[in-house]
């Protein structure tokens, strides 16, 4: 199943994950990443590559998260190609200490 | 004279070695604002590295970069020159005065050594050399493996274990219908390896599996996964691992053997059974392997830095295989600096010490860690330093590869562009439609050639 990237990108967007990208799966808007679910091929790079664990694979995701699902389906098709490392958002070191990572 | 990188004056960039990061490395490359130009070398015929004979066939998607390099292929500028062998065929030297910079991505061509008596006995292999045979890979496909025997025993924890792990348990009507090589079929339908037993140094909480590839083991038809009487036993340090908030893949692996302890063998099912804390002291046997002495280890060290010491503890283990798969090591090419003890070429992000014009990229720069993806990452890093370096290349237009052609042919060399092994390409995939499968490998070099050319 593939994977999906959920709120802990928000305020972050660390962008870590997208050149471990084997496929160039993710997509992004200014808030946050989204992995194309038809383009993953659930390597799983990106996960660890993640310092704020923010992807998990479809059928890990947490209760609470599992509305992530389609969203990155829906907000991935629409969005840009993130393929290359940009700056985090300033907002990130921050939101980072706030998660405990 | 015509400033480097324009189209009077390419950038010519050589790269030896076709796999994930010699394909990430040209199109970072041949995406970059300059004119460049990329050839790739390759010793084999075909491209695409541990791709296409690494990864196992019955994991389909993690072969899908190929539909990314085969775009990478189609790019202006790039050419593919396959059965070469660099250090071989063609200097390093010769290389540098046709290209203004040369990136090694051959990755780590031969495995560590256990360092035991007896590795050497018949029945003893490397992962590699498994994993080659079954994968169609030219140099491996003479290969025999003697499935007659019940137990066999794998050295290490990673993902590469969990892969022949799976080539052995899964019966062969799940393999057919994926692209493993006919012989290896056909010798796996007769095989009666109803044991596999992974053993480990350290413990489950230090394994080295990815979650997927480690719940995979216990999810296949007609094969428990066990933990051996040893259970999964972690000390203060190891609890400390897994409790810490980035540790997650070691937290979920020991989660999903834990769900394992109470599995037992059942009739006719074959087993995976995990051991932790050991390793290999000896391979017994007189004509071949016929058992291995384990030595019980206790791990000493700080929490993420526990290693393992032999306790003087021995158990015997019956077995007819063993498989090991504790690492990799690059080989040195004449002309490029080696690091003996870690078998990489010593690099600064991907420049090699002390030589102009020399790079690297992958398994060969860092050593043998990380997935595919590791290696976009690793490349995009060592074509940014390289580009960053182009005030101390060469600035002298460079004719690039083609004006070795002449040479190569007068010694007889095949050289097989991108077209020819799009030709050895077609002819596996109507090889493999016959039979119901993705592709038929074609094994033997010699065939390749004739159907290239």
């Amino acid at each position: 199943m593939p994977h999906v990237v959920t709120d802990n990108c928000q305020r972050c967007r660390f962008t870590e994950c997208v050149v471990t990208c084997p496929t160039a799966c993710f997509h992004g808007d200014a808030d946050m990443l989204y992995i194309d679910s038809v383009a993953c091929i659930d390597c799983a790079a990106c996960v660890t590559a993640c310092p704020v664990r923010a992807i998990y694979e479809l059928t890990d995701l947490p209760e609470d998260k599992a509305h992530w699902g389609p969203i990155n389906a829906e907000r991935a098709m629409i969005l840009p190609i993130v393929d290359h490392k940009q700056e985090p958002l300033s907002t990130a070191n921050a939101r980072r200490t706030e998660l405990g990572y | 004279m015509h400033t480097l990188g324009t189209e009077l004056n390419p950038l010519r960039i050589a790269i030896v070695g076709s796999g994930p990061s010699g394909f990430y490395a040209a199109e970072e490359l041949l995406k970059s604002s300059m004119a460049v130009s990329v050839d790739m070398i390759d010793r084999l015929p075909s491209p695409f590295g541990l791709v296409r004979s690494g990864v196992a066939p019955d994991h389909p998607k993690l072969k899908m970069p190929i539909v990314v390099f085969d775009k990478v292929a189609q790019m202006p500028g790039f050419s593919f020159h396959g059965n070469v062998t660099v250090g071989q065929d063609i200097s390093v030297e010769a290389l540098q005065k046709t290209h203004h910079a040369v990136i090694f991505t051959c990755g780590a061509q031969t495995d560590r050594k256990l360092g035991v008596p007896g590795e050497a006995l018949a029945g003893s292999h490397t992962a590699t050399e498994f994993v080659g045979w079954y994968n169609g890979h030219p140099d491996y496909r003479h290969l025999n493996f003697d499935l007659s025997q019940e137990v066999a025993v794998i050295i290490g924890q990673g993902n590469v274990a969990a892969d022949v792990a799976r080539a052995l348990s899964k019966s062969v009507d799940e393999l057919r219908t994926t692209d493993m090589a006919e012989h290896a079929i056909e010798a796996l339908a007769k095989s009666r390896v109803r044991e596999i037993h992974i053993i480990g140094r350290r413990g489950p909480a230090q394994a080295k599996f990815t979650n997927k590839e480690l719940k995979e083991l216990g999810e296949l038809t007609g094969c428990s996964a066990e933990i051996n009487s040893g259970g999964i036993v972690l000390n203060d340090e190891s609890l400390v691992e897994i409790e810490s908030k980035t540790n997650f893949i070691a937290a979920k692996n020991v989660e999903i053997m834990r769900s394992w302890t109470q599995n037992a063998a059942t009739n006719g099912n074959k087993r995976i059974v995990f051991h932790f804390q050991q390793s290999p002291v000896k391979l017994v046997g007189t004509d071949r392997v016929q058992q291995i002495i384990l030595e019980k280890n206790n791990l000493k060290g700080p929490a993420f830095d526990q290693q393992a010491y032999g306790t003087d503890e021995q158990e015997i283990l019956n077995c007819g295989l063993v498989f090991r798969s504790i690492g990799y090591r690059g080989v040195p090419i004449p002309g490029v600096p080696f690091d003996e003890k870690k078998g990489t070429f010593p690099n600064s992000a991907g420049r090699i010490n002390n030589a102009r014009g020399l790079y690297t990229a992958g398994w060969i720069k860092r050593g043998p860690s990380g997935i595919i993806g590791t290696n976009r990452a690793d490349a995009l890093e060592t074509v940014a330093t390289l580009l960053g370096d182009l005030e101390s290349l060469e600035r002298d237009p460079k004719p690039g590869f083609s004006a070795h052609f002449s040479t190569l042919e007068n010694s007889k060399v095949k050289v097989v562009s991108y077209q020819g092994w799009q030709r050895i390409d077609a002819e596996e995939r109507r090889r493999g439609e016959l039979k119901g499968k993705p592709r038929e490998k074609i094994t033997d070099i010699a065939e390749m050639l004739s159907i290239a050319s």
